[in-house]
């Protein structure tokens, strides 16, 4: 096996609020080789953007690293001084937001932002920036690029500008590209071509991916590995195709029972019962036991490790190998 | 760009004509020129023959259109108190302050955004916070007492800078300037600190909220994740943007300033145009009065033009664009 | 009894309590009108009195100074005047003219919202387009313009007479388009609600609609709009004053006597001029700080 592109070990967030600290990702783990496609999923609020933020060292403050690392080929990245974790923005990972409309500056030309971002991280003069940047809009998929180079984000539509921020997000040639909700504020009929030019493009140079979403479509199509987040914690982490089919964790397999099967209709979508406990009310344990059908008395009192499970690892007791579940009840 | 200019120009003609009834309206029925003109002793004829002389026998919409032919050739007649052609009158006055406003402008500016800038980037900061709450004690200073404290302080206690007049001036065609001299420069730096001070705070309270507000816009954070330098990111793109509202609101105060150059020059006695203005008010001095109205209103108009352009060189999405 | 409990616990009062700067403001905005309205009770000396001026007490400098003493705790004038009381006097002008000019304001401001904003079409694209050209110029120079007019109107004895009347109408009319604005706003939303057409149904008179509907609504951004306005228009006073087209000076507002005192600047008096200054400045930052807690208090989603 590979050594791993990225490492991220018990990466704890905080926030520090009036009434307390709160704790947004507990202990979050999981690796992404290079060139692998993880898809990050879970509801809103289970922590995927607030992971995405923490590898790219972007934390809206006051939220801050409060514990674990970051490790870029085998390198700490979560406490380097701002200067360095600059330069590898953009040069090592880039990023790509979700809404394309906004995350562009309306009043530069898609070529100044293509070359100043290539002029920051590469040694390359303005011409050769120049001609990469219509090669970059070429290879998105933006016809007559030669001349749109030179036109302003207001001049595109919504596909063409998310197209531009991923030509932004890869001209630099990072290792590996953190895509938060990429295709969400998009019109259902781009939604797929630009997860295809994603795909088609970060397999070409090699680059890694951490997709984060909340459509299991997307990530059944692209990733390679997912990781089922929930309440700042990951519930689950395998191969995309036993997640999607067979998954062990009682919360991915609520998740993926809840997606409507395209072979055929059913009547009742099953539905998790309750809501994502809040910040400041994550239960004792696993975060997931009041909700969960498979509850046992361990499971509000001690919190659960990833442990193999089948073919993925997943954080519940039920796969406690060590203390069975009948032992358990003692 | 040319229909551009020529619709903004359409838009300005109804205020200037408001502005111009107002002025009319002051020249026609407020006081009694004649009276004013003729003095105590006069006969019937005199007076039928000033009346006929001066139109005021022929309909009101008649006097109307003279005037504002008139206004346009700037013939606003006689000065009550000084006897003199208004126009000429505000000629010779106009330098001293369009001096004085410009300085107060840069003053206002130069200061005004760097502070906004930085009190914006650096929220948390101690000089921050005592930009702040200096902000908040200008804007409740009078501008007159701003004059009268640098004056005690600057001129009576210190002695380093003069508390009235221009200094010398020098003549160049018609426009006398304080620029060439050095004491024409001293004598500019209080004036222009008293009238810019105001604008100061507010520029730079302004400039701020609208960094805040750009700094947590998403392509700021983009910038950011693509690992643009932070003086980029400020700089290029963050008060790039803040521009756009910026240039609106800074415009009008600068034209503004010209107004409240009434108080400043007031304070220094500062022989400029707010100074006959203000003479003129005292004693109901109705030309002089009423063309001021009229300059002060077609300064606003040329800075909202201004603006209007320097909007359109800031923003490429006024511009027409393919795909609107 | 149940008012005041109500009032103690209410939101507005536990932001009071919570703020810092809006109680101490509160205080020095309190000091200042207090002694401000209780000058003659309050004031040490009557400044109008002539018989008890004395000129062998003419520039006495500030209690603090060497040469001071408490009998005089701001020192005196060049008529021998307690600056003390002349500023306590003086603010009861100054506080005088800005709370009727800001009411006057308010006035003309609601009536000609109310109307625009019922009335629509012509009448409210007229009245606002008004409102709007005004606001292009700055106050200042709006109220001088009114004074001017007045000045030249009126007959010079009638004016003398009046003149503090025609500052509170020239600072009122420089002031009113911030208030028809709000009013106008809030009418045009109210106007089409239903409750207001089911009142038109059964033959409520618009103008009891707009007292009994609209009105309500607007009173919290009209009392923002009305302190804030109240430092500006004394500030307004106080300019105009300071140029010598304000109130008479025989009835010195605080502008008035930094006018006075600024011709002894350079003489070495300098408190003539700075007490009063001072005073002016901690009324009206007293005052705007009081505007700009309860703007936020009264909205919070407001920065």
């Amino acid at each position: 096996m590979t050594s791993p592109l990225l490492e991220v070990r018990d990466l704890v967030v905080e926030f520090p609020t009036r009434r307390g600290t709160l704790r947004a990702l507990d202990k979050v783990s999981f690796d992404i080789a290079p060139g692998e496609v993880l898809g990050v999923v879970g509801e809103s609020g289970a922590g995927k953007s607030m992971t995405g933020a923490a590898i790219i060292g972007l934390l809206e403050p006051p939220g801050r690293v409060a514990g674990g690392s970051i490790l870029l080929r085998g390198e700490r990245i979560d406490n380097l001084p701002p200067r360095e974790m600059r330069r590898i923005r953009g040069k090592r990972i880039g990023a790509i937001f979700q809404d394309p409309l906004t995350t562009l500056n309306p009043l530069y030309t898609v070529g100044r932002q293509l070359t100043e971002t290539m002029q920051t991280h590469l040694d390359i003069d303005a011409a050769e920036a120049r001609r990469r940047a219509v090669g970059w809009l070429e290879a998105v998929g933006i016809p007559a690029a030669a001349e749109r180079v030179d036109a302003y984000p207001h001049q595109f539509s919504g596909g063409m500008r998310q197209r531009v921020v991923i030509a932004l997000a890869l001209c630099a040639e990072p290792e590996m590209v953190v895509a938060d909700e990429p295709t969400t504020a998009l019109d259902v009929s781009i939604q797929a071509q630009v997860i295809a030019l994603l795909k088609r493009l970060t397999r070409e140079k090699g680059t890694s991916v951490m997709l984060i979403t909340h459509d299991m479509g997307v990530i059944a199509e692209t990733a390679d590995r997912v990781a089922v987040m929930y309440a700042g914690r990951v519930a689950e982490i395998g191969p995309v195709r036993s997640v999607v089919k067979a998954a062990s964790h009682p919360y991915s397999a609520g998740l993926m029972a809840s997606i409507p099967p395209l072979s055929h209709r059913v009547e009742h979508l099953p539905q998790i019962d309750g809501a994502m406990p809040r910040l400041t009310a994550i239960p004792q344990g696993c975060a997931y036991n009041p909700r969960c059908p498979h509850v046992f008395d361990r499971c509000k009192v001690e919190r659960p490790e990833l442990l193999p499970a089948n073919e993925t690892r997943a954080a519940c007791w039920l796969f406690d190998s060590h203390a069975p579940r009948e032992r358990a009840h003692v | 760009m040319f229909a551009f200019i020529l619709s903004r120009i359409l838009q300005a003609i109804p205020v200037m004509l408001a502005v111009a009834l107002i002025a009319f309206g002051l020249f026609s029925f407020v006081g009694d020129p004649i009276a004013t003109m003729l003095g105590q002793e006069f006969s019937v004829q005199q007076r039928d023959a000033l009346v006929a002389a001066l139109g005021l026998d022929q309909p009101i919409w008649v006097q109307f259109l003279r005037f504002i032919g008139n206004a346009l050739r700037g013939e606003f007649g006689l000065s009550y108190r000084l006897s003199r052609p208004v126009a000429d009158l505000i000629v010779e006055r106009a330098p001293a302050t369009l001096e004085l406003a410009l300085c107060a402008s840069v003053v206002a500016l130069a200061v005004g955004v760097p502070m906004g800038v930085y009190t914006g980037l650096y929220r948390r900061s101690w000089l921050s916070r005592a930009f702040l709450t200096f902000s908040l004690v200008g804007v409740s200073l009078p501008t007159f007492l701003i004059g009268i404290l640098l004056i005690l302080v600057f001129s009576v206690w210190l002695g380093w800078l003069p508390s009235f007049g221009r200094g010398d001036t020098v003549q160049l065609g018609w426009w006398s300037t304080g620029f060439l001299t050095a004491s024409g420069w001293k004598a500019l730096v209080l004036p222009s600190i008293t009238l810019g001070l105001f604008q100061l705070t507010l520029i730079m309270r302004l400039v701020r909220s609208e960094m805040l507000e750009v700094l947590r816009s998403d392509y700021v954070k983009f910038a950011r994740a693509r690992g643009l330098r932070d003086r980029s990111i400020h700089f290029g793109h963050a008060l790039r943007n803040t521009l756009v509202p910026v240039i609106t609101i800074v415009g009008l105060q600068l034209g503004s300033i010209i107004a409240f150059s009434i108080v400043t020059e007031t304070v220094f006695q500062w022989p400029g145009m707010g100074l006959l203005f203000i003479q003129s008010v005292s004693s109901a001095d109705i030309p002089v009065m009423a063309a001021y109205l009229l300059l002060i209103a077609a300064v606003f108009v040329l800075i909202n033009l201004i603006v209007d352009l320097l909007y359109y060189a800031v923003d490429p999405r006024l511009r027409a664009g393919r795909g609107h | 009894m149940g008012a005041l409990a109500r009032f103690w616990g209410s939101d507005l009062f536990w932001s009071f309590r919570t703020t810092p700067t809006a109680i101490i403001s509160a205080i020095v905005a309190l000091v200042c009108i207090v002694g401000a309205v209780a000058a003659p009770v309050l004031a040490p000396y009557n400044p109008f009195d002539l018989a008890s001026l004395n000129l062998m007490d003419a520039f006495n400098p500030p209690a603090l100074l060497e040469e001071g003493s408490w009998a005089h705790p701001f020192g005196t004038d060049d008529q021998g005047r307690d600056v003390l009381s002349a500023i306590m006097y003086g603010a009861r002008v100054s506080l005088l003219v800005g709370v009727s000019a800001t009411a006057f304001a308010l006035l003309l401001g609601v009536l000609v919202g109310l109307t625009a904003g019922y009335a629509g079409g012509a009448a409210d694209a007229v009245l606002m387009r008004i409102a709007d050209i005004q606001l292009t110029f700055p106050s200042i120079l709006v109220a001088l313009l009114v004074d001017g007019v007045a000045r030249a109107a009126l007959p010079r004895e009638l004016h003398d007479q009046i003149a503090v009347y025609v500052v509170i109408v020239a600072i009122g009319i420089s002031e009113w388009p911030k208030f028809a604005r709000t009013v106008r706003g809030s009418a045009l939303v109210e106007r089409n609600k239903e409750y207001v057409l089911a009142a038109r149904v059964i033959g409520v008179s618009p103008p009891r609609i707009m007292l009994t509907h609209v009105l309500p609504n607007v009173l919290g951004p009209l009392l923002v709009l009305a302190t804030l306005n109240l430092g500006l228009a004394i500030l307004s006073e106080a300019t105009l004053s300071f140029l010598g087209v304000g109130v008479p000076p025989t009835q010195p507002s605080l502008g008035t006597l930094i006018r006075i005192g600024n011709d002894f600047l350079f003489s070495g008096e300098w408190w003539i001029a700075i007490f009063p200054g001072l005073a002016l400045v901690a009324m009206v930052l007293s005052v705007n700080l009081l505007g700009d807690w309860l703007r936020d208090a009264l909205n919070p989603r407001l920065r």
